[in-house]
C-alpha cells in the first residue's frame, strides 16, 4: 500500500472527499473513497472501467445531490451541499464529460454563452459576446477560429478546446476533464496537455481522468489510484519517478506480464491487397482523400496503419470495405490473388472482409438489442435455413462467443448499450468473426477502452493472426501498434509515407517518417 | 467474472420473469381489462354476438394497414398517407367495376397494384432522395385526396357488385348444416385455431426446454395457454352464434400469422429492426437499408389498398370522405401497443392489440352514448397515457 501523501506540506487543499459511499440498488459503486485534491495542482485520476472515477465526479459535481451518497465533501476547508450542477457550477467547479455537449449548429461564441449571455434589458449584447469569446478563445490557444464559426465545422480536437474555454468562462476553479484526450490525435492531445500546464501556472486546479498512462505521467503532479470503488492510493510524482506499470499493477491488482502479449508470427503468402486506390470526399468532390495508394497484407501478419487523425486512414478502410466511405472510388482489392468486388458491403464480407469500426456506438452496434441480435447480424444466413432464423442456433452461436471472447455479462440476452466499452467491442469483434473472414480491419480497437480489457483485445488479435488470418489494426497510439504488429505503415495525408518492420519500429521512428514527408 | 456454465442456462424466475415481460403482456391485459369494463358499463351489450361480429369488421382495416404500418414505424419512418391512398383506391376500385364494369378479381388486383406503386414512389422519396417520411408522406396524403376527389367528383360510387361486397360483408360458407343459431363449421375453425396456437406454444417450448433456454415458469405457461384457449374459444362461439366466421377476419388472421412470422422469424424481418435500431451500424453489417426501406413503404402501399378495398365494401360504395383520419387511428394502434417512434421497436402482436384496444373503446363509448366530440378526447389521453406508461416501464 502507498503512504498518503502528508497534506499540512504543501498548499492546503482545495478539495477533500472523505469517506463517499454511493450504493445503485445492491451494488456498491463506491466504498468509503477517500481523495484530496491540493490547490493549483493536476491531479489524475484512474482506474479500469467500472472503477468509479465517473461516479465519484458525478457526486462531486451534484448530478448524484447531496443525501444519495454517504460521506462528507469539503470545498475551500468548508463542507458542501450540492443539491444539483448549478450549485458546484456556482463555486466553480466544472466537469467537462466525454461526450461533448455543445450544440453543432450553433456558433462557437452561442455555445460559450449559451446560458449565461452578456445582456442588455434581457437582449443580448452581441458585441460584448463576440469581444469575450475571442478573449477566452486565445486563452485556450484557439485564436485562429472566428467567435461565429459553426461548432459543426471544427474537429474534435478544436470542439474539446472549445468545451474548455466555456468553463473559463464561468471563472472556473475546479476543472474536471473526463477523458480529454480519448478522441484526440497526438498534436492535439499535446495542445491539450500543455494547456493544462498553463492553466496550472495561472492557480486552476485540475482532475483529469485518463486511461492514457503517459499522458498521466507527463503533467500530472499527483495521481490517485481507483479500484472496484475503493481508494488504492495516491502516488506523487514530485517524490521520485513513478512507471506506467507502477500505475496499471494498482489498476488492476495483477501483474500483467506485459501490456502486450507476446506472439511469434507464422506469417504465410499474400492474402490481400490494395492497388493503386483512390477515394474522394463524399461532399467535397474536389477533395481526394486518399492518394492511389496499395498495401498488402500476408496470412499470419498483423499489420498496423499508423498517422495522424485525418491522414485517411479510416477513410481507406471504410472504401476498401464495400464503399462505405467516399465517391470516385477506384482501384482493385485482391484476396487470394484474385480480384474481387467490394463494390457494397455485402459483397466485401462475401470476399472475406471485416471492418470493426472505430465507433462502436454509433456504427458497430444496435445498442438497444441484445448481444445475440447484435453477434448474428452480419451473418444472418449462418443461423437461418430458407430465410427463417433458427432462434436456438442463433443463441448457441452467440453463447459460444460470449465464452471465447470472455464478454462479461448476465447473459446472450443482455443490452448491448447497458455493457461497459471492453464488453462492448468484444462484441463487435464477435460479430465480424462470425462472418469468418480472412482479412480484418480494426479501426482504433482499444479506443476508450480500460487496460484489461486492451489486453484481451490483444490476445485476440494474436489468436486471429495464429489462425492465418490477415489482420489490419489502425491506431493513434503508438505504443500499442508497435506492442502488436509484425509491420507498421504510416499514413499521412492520405498517402502511405513509410514503412516500419516490426523490430525496429519506435515512436521515434514513426513520427519520423511523418515529420519528413511533412518537411517536403 | 461468469462462467460459460452459467451463462447457458438464464432462467428467471418468478418476479423476475414478470418484470423483464410486464411489457409484452401490460398491453394485453390493459386490453382484457377495457373489455371487462365495458361488458359491465353496457349491461353485457359489448360481447354480444351480434355487436363482437361488428368490432371486428369496423377495425378490420385499422388492423391490416397497422401491419404494414409498424415495419414502416420499425424502420424509424412513418406514414401519413395512408388514409388517403386507401380513400383513392377504394375510388378507384368504384371506378373500375362500377362505371367501367371491369372484371372484379381483376380490378381487385390491379387496386393492389396501384397501391404498391404508390407506396413505391413514397418510398423511393424516402429511401433513395433521403427525405423525411414526415414530409413525403404528408405530401401524399394531400396529393391522393386530391386524386381521389378528382375522380369521384364529389360523388359517391356504387353499388359494387354482389361478389366483391361478400369481402367485407361476407360470411365463411357453412359445411354443416346446423339449427340452435350455432354456425357449426365457423365455431370448429375456431376451435382448431386456438389449438393449434396452444400446440404451437408447447411445441417452442419443449423445444427451448431440450435446449434449456427456457426463462418462462411452467405455471406461468399453462395459465397463459389456458387463457388463450378460453378467449379465442369464447370470440369464437360468440362469433359463431351470430352468422359465423366473416371473410374479412379470416383475411385478416391470415395477414396476422403471416407478418408475425415475416418480422419475428425471418431474415429480413431481423433486418428492418436492425435499419430502425441503427441504421448506420445495419448498413455496415452488409444489410441493404434503403432497398429495405423502400420495400416496407411498398408494402404498405399495398396494404392501404388491401384496407380501402375492405372500406368500400363495407360501405359498398365508394365516397369521397372514405378513409378520412385512418392514419391517425394506425398510428396510434402501433403506438399503443408499443411501438418506439425513434424506430427499431414494435411487435405485430403488439399493433393487432393496439388497434383493437382502440376498437373496443370507440365500440363502447359509442354504446353508452358518449359523443363523438368526448370520445376524441379519451382516445387521445389513452394514446398519451399508454405511450407514457411504456417510456416510464423502459426507463426502470
Amino acid at each position: 500500500m502507498l503512504d498518503p501523501v502528508p497534506l499540512a506540506a504543501e498548499k492546503p487543499p482545495i478539495l477533500e472527499m472523505r469517506g463517499i459511499s454511493k450504493n445503485f440498488g445492491a451494488v456498491k459503486a463506491l466504498s468509503d473513497v477517500s481523495f484530496t485534491v491540493r490547490e493549483g495542482e493536476i491531479h489524475a485520476l484512474v482506474g479500469e472501467n467500472g472503477a468509479g472515477k465517473s461516479t465519484l465526479m458525478k457526486v462531486l459535481s451534484g448530478v448524484y445531490p447531496a443525501g444519495s451518497y454517504e460521506g462528507s465533501i469539503l470545498f475551500d476547508g468548508e463542507e458542501r451541499h450540492f443539491r444539483d450542477i448549478n450549485d458546484s457550477e456556482k463555486l466553480g467547479i466544472i466537469i467537462i464529460h466525454q461526450e461533448l455537449a455543445l450544440i453543432p449548429l450553433m456558433s462557437i461564441a452561442e455555445n460559450i454563452f449559451l446560458a449565461n449571455a452578456p445582456s442588455k434589458f434581457g437582449v443580448i449584447d452581441q458585441d460584448e459576446r463576440y469581444r469575450r469569446t475571442k478573449a477566452l478563445l486565445t486563452k485556450v490557444g484557439l485564436h485562429s477560429e472566428a467567435p461565429e464559426t459553426l461548432i459543426t465545422n471544427l474537429g474534435v480536437g478544436k470542439q474539446q478546446l472549445v468545451e474548455i474555454a466555456k468553463a473559463l468562462s464561468k471563472d472556473v476553479r475546479l476543472l474536471i476533464l473526463d477523458e480529454p484526450t480519448a478522441s484526440l490525435n497526438e498534436t492535439d492531445s499535446a495542445a491539450l496537455l500543455e494547456l493544462l500546464k498553463e492553466f496550472r501556472r495561472n492557480g486552476i486546479t485540475s482532475i483529469m481522468i485518463s486511461h492514457k498512462l503517459n499522458e498521466i505521467t507527463e503533467v500530472a503532479d499527483r495521481i490517485t489510484v481507483l479500484r472496484d470503488g475503493r481508494t488504492v492510493g495516491t502516488l506523487d510524482c514530485h517524490e521520485g519517478a513513478v512507471d506506467e506499470d507502477e500505475i496499471v499493477r494498482r489498476m488492476v491488482d495483477r501483474d500483467l506480464e506485459s501490456r502486450y502479449p507476446s506472439r511469434t508470427p507464422k506469417i504465410g503468402d499474400v492474402i490481400f491487397e490494395v492497388e493503386n486506390w483512390s477515394v474522394y470526399h463524399p461532399q467535397h468532390s474536389s477533395r481526394q482523400m486518399v492518394k492511389n495508394v496499395s498495401m498488402k497484407a500476408r496470412a499470419g501478419e498483423v499489420v498496423g496503419i499508423s498517422g495522424l487523425m485525418g491522414a485517411g486512414r479510416t477513410e481507406f478502410a471504410m472504401s476498401v470495405f464495400g464503399r462505405a466511405y467516399g465517391r470516385d472510388i477506384t482501384g482493385t482489392v485482391k484476396v487470394h490473388g484474385k480480384a474481387v468486388d467490394t463494390s457494397d458491403v455485402h459483397k466485401a464480407i462475401k470476399a472475406g472482409l471485416a471492418y470493426v469500426t472505430e465507433d462502436r456506438k454509433q456504427l458497430g452496434l444496435i445498442l438497444a438489442e441484445d448481444i445475440r441480435k447484435n453477434v448474428s447480424l452480419a451473418h444472418l444466413g449462418g443461423v437461418s435455413t430458407r430465410g427463417v432464423i433458427d432462434d436456438i442456433s442463433e443463441m448457441k452461436v452467440a453463447q459460444e462467443f460470449r465464452t471465447r471472447m470472455r464478454i462479461r455479462s448476465h447473459n446472450v440476452y443482455q443490452e448491448t448499450g447497458k455493457l461497459s466499452g471492453g464488453n462492448q467491442q468484444k462484441v463487435v469483434l464477435s460479430k465480424w468473426l462470425f462472418t469468418g473472414p480472412d482479412i480484418l480491419i480494426l479501426d482504433e480497437p482499444t479506443r476508450g477502452i480500460d487496460v484489461g480489457a486492451k489486453y484481451e483485445i490483444y490476445s485476440i488479435i494474436n489468436e486471429l493472426a495464429d489462425a492465418g488470418k490477415a489482420v489490419i489494426v489502425i491506431s493513434s497510439e503508438m505504443p500499442e501498434l508497435i506492442g502488436t504488429c509484425d509491420r507498421i505503415m504510416v499514413m499521412h495525408e492520405g498517402e502511405f509515407v513509410g514503412e516500419v518492420a516490426g523490430e525496429e519500429a519506435t515512436q521515434e521512428n514513426i513520427m519520423r517518417a511523418i515529420m519528413r514527408r511533412r518537411e517536403k | 467474472m461468469s462462467t460459460p456454465q452459467e451463462a447457458a442456462v438464464a432462467p428467471k424466475a418468478g418476479t423476475g420473469f414478470w418484470k423483464e415481460n410486464l411489457r409484452d403482456y401490460g398491453m394485453l391485459i390493459s386490453l382484457v381489462v377495457i373489455v371487462i369494463f365495458f361488458q359491465f358499463a353496457t349491461d353485457g351489450i359489448l360481447l354480444r354476438p351480434l355487436n363482437v361480429t361488428n368490432i371486428v369488421l369496423q377495425n378490420s382495416y385499422i388492423v391490416i394497414m397497422a401491419l404494414g404500418m409498424l415495419m414502416v414505424i420499425v424502420t424509424g419512418h412513418i406514414d401519413l398517407s395512408v388514409g388517403s391512398v386507401a380513400g383513392f383506391i377504394g375510388g378507384l376500385a368504384g371506378l373500375l367495376m362500377v362505371r367501367w364494369g371491369v372484371d372484379i378479381w381483376l380490378s381487385i388486383i390491379a387496386c393492389l397494384v396501384v397501391g404498391g406503386v404508390i407506396g413505391g414512389i413514397q418510398g423511393y422519396f424516402v429511401a433513395y432522395f433521403k427525405i423525411p417520411s414526415f414530409i413525403v408522406t404528408l405530401a401524399g396524403m394531400l396529393v391522393f385526396r386530391g386524386f381521389m376527389i378528382a375522380i369521384l367528383g364529389s360523388q359517391a360510387i356504387g353499388p359494387f357488385p354482389p361478389i366483391f361486397q361478400k369481402l367485407s360483408s361476407g360470411y365463411v360458407v357453412e359445411l354443416i348444416s346446423s339449427d340452435g343459431g350455432i354456425y357449426l363449421t365457423s365455431l370448429l375453425i375456431g376451435l382448431v385455431l386456438a389449438a393449434l396456437l396452444v400446440w404451437q406454444n408447447f411445441r417452442s417450448r419443449s423445444r427451448r426446454m431440450l435446449h434449456g433456454v427456457e426463462s418462462e415458469p411452467f405455471g406461468f405457461f399453462v395459465g397463459k395457454n389456458i387463457l388463450v384457449l378460453a378467449a379465442v374459444g369464447y370470440v369464437a362461439y360468440l362469433i359463431s352464434s351470430h352468422r359465423g366466421l366473416p371473410n374479412v377476419l379470416i383475411i385478416m388472421a391470415v395477414l396476422i400469422v403471416a407478418y408475425g412470422f415475416f418480422t419475428n422469424r425471418t431474415i429480413l424481418g431481423r433486418q428492418i429492426y436492425a435499419v430502425g435500431g441503427n441504421a448506420r451500424a445495419a448498413e455496415l453489417s452488409g444489410i441493404k437499408t434503403t432497398r429495405l426501406v423502400f420495400w416496407t413503404f411498398v408494402n404498405m402501399g399495398v396494404l392501404a389498398a388491401l384496407a380501402g378495398l375492405v372500406v368500400a365494401a363495407r360501405l359498398n360504395s365508394a365516397t369521397p370522405k372514405a378513409g378520412t383520419g385512418f392514419e391517425l387511428d394506425v398510428i396510434a394502434a402501433c403506438f399503443i401497443g408499443g411501438a418506439s417512434a425513434y424506430g427499431g421497436v414494435g411487435k405485430v402482436t403488439g399493433a393487432v392489440i393496439g388497434a383493437f384496444l382502440m376498437g373496443v373503446m370507440n365500440n363502447g363509448m359509442s354504446i353508452l352514448g358518449i359523443g363523438i366530440d368526448y370520445q376524441q378526447v379519451i382516445k387521445g389521453l389513452v394514446l398519451l397515457g399508454a405511450v407514457c406508461v411504456d417510456v416510464y416501464n423502459q426507463r426502470r
